[in-house]
């Protein structure tokens, strides 16, 4: 059987799970962080677009879970657990959190982008995960595209070209 | 507290009410500095979540031109100014006179950048003023930012405020466009996205907040 490698998106505050050989992508990321999560041996791997730090920090309850790191980050481990990924083998790669206006920077509070990369590293390194690369931070809008089946993340922005970690 | 689902058409009218007067405002500005007539459409309300709005401006990878701008005092929220590169271009030329420039060389251009700049601030600003007049409502502009990139990396750290209490937005958008030179037409696009607690303080002023 000839399997028809396929582009899994995903949107913003959500996550994908899938094999390879397909890719998954997720397109603008500015103060958003983009995780991928994989394991090499089964050739699977997951995605998150995280848009912020902290479910705690929300006011409402009605929230999507997908959207904030550590509870998109609980959803996305369980389901490459369930998909047959093995805990210990578990490698991550991430890019975003930059700062698109650099009026806000200003304030600790509202560089949500270094919260979002903040978070996701210490959550990652509760689950001793090790992050193998990242590009994050600066002021450019991101557009990230993982291979399964080399590991690899590819990184394009508007006005510096292609990047692969 | 009026939330998004229990919405009534007197809220949306009023909403569209709002985009009316401000861009009303912020047209006639542009018209002032072109020397040119200028039309504007009739607002529409659209409330999305946000994967909806990167569809609803062209994709999330879609660059765009953007004035940013936080509105501070008793009724917070986010205003945008969006412009496609095209358009910025055909600003930029009506502007300065300027005929080789593209939008993609605007960060390094400081004179366009500083020009479209301005222009963002003018009609925001006009575009404010009219809505605190007719509200009553106090609202402070910060200082706009103006950024081209991906239109999800610049519209979704605008929403970060929207998005810790919602996962949908109310869009009041309103497009300005320049009536006489369809060749070299500016089309802008006003985004106003009010806070979610901000949208009784508008209804209260306006005297419709059901109780």
């Amino acid at each position: 059987m000839i399997i028809t490698p396929s582009i899994i998106k995903v949107g913003i505050a959500d996550l994908k799970i899938t094999k390879a050989p397909n890719t998954l992508k997720t397109s603008g990321l500015g103060s958003c962080v983009g995780v991928v999560i994989y394991d090499t041996t089964h050739k699977l791997a997951g995605m998150a677009h995280i848009m912020l730090p902290d479910s705690a920090a929300s006011k409402r309850e009605t929230n999507n879970a997908m959207k904030y790191a550590d509870t998109a980050m609980d959803i996305l481990l369980e389901g490459l657990k369930k998909q047959g990924a093995n805990k210990f083998s578990l490698k991550a790669k991430m890019a975003g959190g930059a700062h698109m206006f650099s009026f806000r920077s200003e304030n600790k509070m509202l560089r949500i982008g270094d919260r979002n990369v903040d978070a996701v590293h210490s959550i990652l390194a509760n689950f001793n995960i090790p992050v193998m690369a990242e590009d994050v931070g600066g002021n450019k809008g991101r557009t990230i595209e993982f291979n399964i089946e080399t590991s690899m993340l590819e990184i394009r922005t508007v006005n510096s070209g292609i990047k692969i970690i | 507290m009026v939330r998004i689902d229990q919405l009534t058409q007197t809220h949306l009218d009023i909403l569209k009410e709002i985009g009316n007067i401000g861009a009303g405002n912020a047209a006639t500005a542009l018209s002032g500095l072109l020397g040119k007539k200028i039309d504007m459409t009739i607002p529409s309300i659209k409330i999305v979540d946000f994967n909806e709005l990167m569809e609803y401006v062209g994709g999330p990878d879609t660059i765009i031109v953007t004035v940013f701008l936080r509105i501070q005092g008793e009724a917070p929220g986010t205003m945008f100014f969006v412009l496609s590169p095209e358009e910025t271009n055909s600003l930029v030329e009506q502007l300065l006179g300027n005929r080789d420039f593209r939008a993609e060389e605007m960060m390094e251009h400081e004179l366009a950048y500083s020009a479209v700049s301005e222009i963002g601030n003018i009609l925001s600003g006009s575009y404010l003023s009219a809505l605190s007049d007719f509200t009553s409502i106090n609202m402070q502009p910060t200082v706009p930012a103006l950024v081209m990139d991906m239109a999800a990396a610049i519209l979704m750290e605008g929403l970060v405020e929207i998005s810790q209490e919602s996962d949908h937005a109310i869009i009041i958008d309103t497009m300005i466009e320049d009536g006489e030179n369809s060749e070299h037409s500016v089309k802008g696009h006003f985004f106003l996205l009010p806070d979610p607690d901000s949208f009784n303080k508008i209804f209260a002023a306006l005297g419709v907040l059901d109780k």
